[in-house]
């Protein structure tokens, strides 16, 4: 591509382009570099911010806190969407269709709403409490939110769609002769399911976990609401440091460790699988 | 062998719905709450009451929350629109290795953990003096929005023949003429699900917002946010029930027009 052309004019095509540069740049690119030069020049010049993160107690504890929500709700996520991507997949038009519409409406309602709802479903005088007792399962309420348990439950149900959406585009591509090939060369419906199937779900499966774990990792309004402040993640973390405490350096600090994590796992999944396909 | 493949099919397709159940049902809780005549938050006991709609629809401090984030979501979805769509189409015709660079960066708001876009912009907008202004929320929104916009179009521009847009600029049309009278025509639907999309993004924003408002702008997710953490007042579930109640509503038109343009294909 020629920015100009013989007569030395630029394509007129870079003026489309130009806002977009500008604001990306300017008011993105350059404002994320002063948070990366603010996490060694603030409070001093030095790496003592980073060395804090890494040693001292209550922010190793959120690193570890954050790392370990992340991967069980992704295990439960991936796992849950695939079995909704496969029904979704190997179902006739109709139930395709509304199983689609019923993963992408909770997609579109308020994160707010969605802790919001969590938060009095599963509080001490909740239905699922209330419905508990009634059973006999339980004789005095389980302590179900408030802690780790309630995070984790309202960020897999937040997270599901995102898990069921790359598998699903994998799975519908999966051209279903590879199949009939397989059980005609004498494999039972489970060895082509494991050895045919599975394999060639992977990418999708591999996406998805991609994904799910690195919008996790920037949640920050649903272990707010239904941690009650005592389950911090990394996210929370940083706002306190901004916002209550005014520790800039540390909350930057904190800030550069969460994006070079995501940015380190996008670019896996951009090598392996494509950001396009990934990114749906 | 047919039997057990079908009944296979039924249990993954029983355990999808209840998933799905899972995914639908909690949101719904705030329907019956909102209807409590009670002052404090719980389940309505045979006598219903619509004042905590009345709360929502006459307490200056809602509808002052509902006015700004309005206001906030249609600057932020005006200005997106406008220069995620031009990009996508300059991008489109310029095509080459800095068309994709540009490409990959203008997904950046996108992937990079929006308390980390806070913590930035934040500090800019403390610089630029755009702090706890309107048209700061606003700028902040349309760069959230930007890559759902970007990525809508550049997906409708790839079904296009980049031959018309030459047609029309070899009978004489300029750049700008030929993008707006003949490659927008047949975007339409992929700009409109963009702009649809910035829409709601700055209609549910809360993070960055937090980081670059304090008084003067005041939005809804915030309002809500504040009254969740604070004691929850049933006005919040009558709040939760109408953003639920509108978005049911946006999907339901989605799928019967969907429905319709199956009939008429």
């Amino acid at each position: 591509m020629a920015a100009r052309d013989a007569r030395g004019r630029l394509d007129p095509y870079w003026w489309f382009v130009a806002p977009i540069l500008l604001i990306v740049v300017f008011l993105y690119l350059l404002p994320l570099g002063n948070v990366l030069l603010l996490s060694v020049t603030d409070p001093d010049l030095g790496f003592g911010n980073y060395e804090r993160l890494a040693t001292a107690a209550g922010p190793v504890r959120v690193l570890l806190t954050t790392l370990r929500i992340c991967a069980i709700t992704t295990v439960f996520a991936v796992g849950l969407g695939f079995v909704v991507a496969y029904a979704m997949a190997n179902a006739g038009e109709r139930h395709q269709k509304l199983l689609l519409v019923a993963v992408l409406v909770p997609l579109w309602i308020s994160v707010l709403v969605r802790a919001f709802s969590w938060l009095i479903l599963l509080r001490d005088q909740g239905l699922v409490n209330q419905w508990l007792m009634a059973v006999g399962i339980t004789d005095e309420p389980l302590p179900l939110v408030r802690n780790e348990l309630g995070v984790i439950i309202g960020m897999v149900h937040y997270l599901i769609p995102y898990a069921v959406l790359p598998i699903f585009a994998v799975m519908k591509g999966i051209d279903p002769r590879v199949l009939a090939a397989s059980r005609s060369l004498g494999a039972g419906a489970s060895t082509t399911f494991l050895r045919v199937y599975l394999p060639l779900t992977l990418p999708g499966a591999f996406a998805a976990t991609v994904i799910v774990f690195v919008f996790a990792l920037g949640f920050y309004v649903t272990p707010a609401i239904l941690g009650g402040g005592r389950v911090v993640m990394l996210a929370e973390s940083v706002s306190v440091a901004i916002l209550q405490t005014v520790r800039w350096g540390f909350g930057a600090a904190q800030s550069v460790v969460l994006l070079l994590l995501t940015l380190a796992l996008i670019g896996i999944m951009a090598r392996t699988v494509g950001l396009k396909k990934g990114l749906g | 062998m047919e039997r057990r493949f079908s009944a296979a099919r039924l249990l993954t397709l029983t355990v999808a719905w209840i998933i799905c159940g899972f995914l639908l049902a909690p949101m719904f809780i705030s329907v019956p709450l909102s209807l409590s005549p009670e002052r404090y938050l719980s389940m309505p006991d045979g006598v219903y009451s619509l004042r905590h709609y009345e709360t929502v629809f006459t307490n200056e401090a809602w509808l002052s929350a509902l006015g700004d984030s309005a206001m906030v979501g249609v600057g932020a979805t005006i200005i997106a629109t406008l220069v995620g769509a031009s990009a996508a189409i300059g991008l489109w015709h310029l095509g080459g290795r800095a068309a994709r660079v540009i490409g990959v960066l203008a997904l950046m708001p996108m992937i990079v953990p929006p308390v980390v876009t806070a913590l930035a912009l934040s500090r800019t907008w403390v610089t630029l003096g755009l702090f706890d202004t309107m048209f700061g929320v606003i700028l902040s929104h349309a760069i959230l929005g930007l890559p759902f916009v970007f990525m809508t179009v550049s997906a409708s521009l790839e079904g296009l023949d980049p031959r018309i847009a030459q047609a029309a600029r070899s009978l004489g049309a300029g750049a700008l003429r030929a993008s707006r009278d003949v490659v927008l025509p047949n975007i339409r639907p992929g700009l409109f699900t963009g702009a649809l999309f910035a829409f709601v993004i700055s209609w549910d924003e809360i993070i960055v917002t937090l980081f670059v408002s304090s008084r003067s702008v005041y939005t809804l997710p915030r309002k809500i946010w504040s009254d969740i953490r604070d004691n929850i007042d049933p006005a919040v579930a009558a709040v939760s029930t109408i953003l639920i109640a509108v978005t049911v509503l946006v999907a339901l038109i989605y799928l019967i027009r969907g429905l319709l343009r199956l009939k008429e294909a």
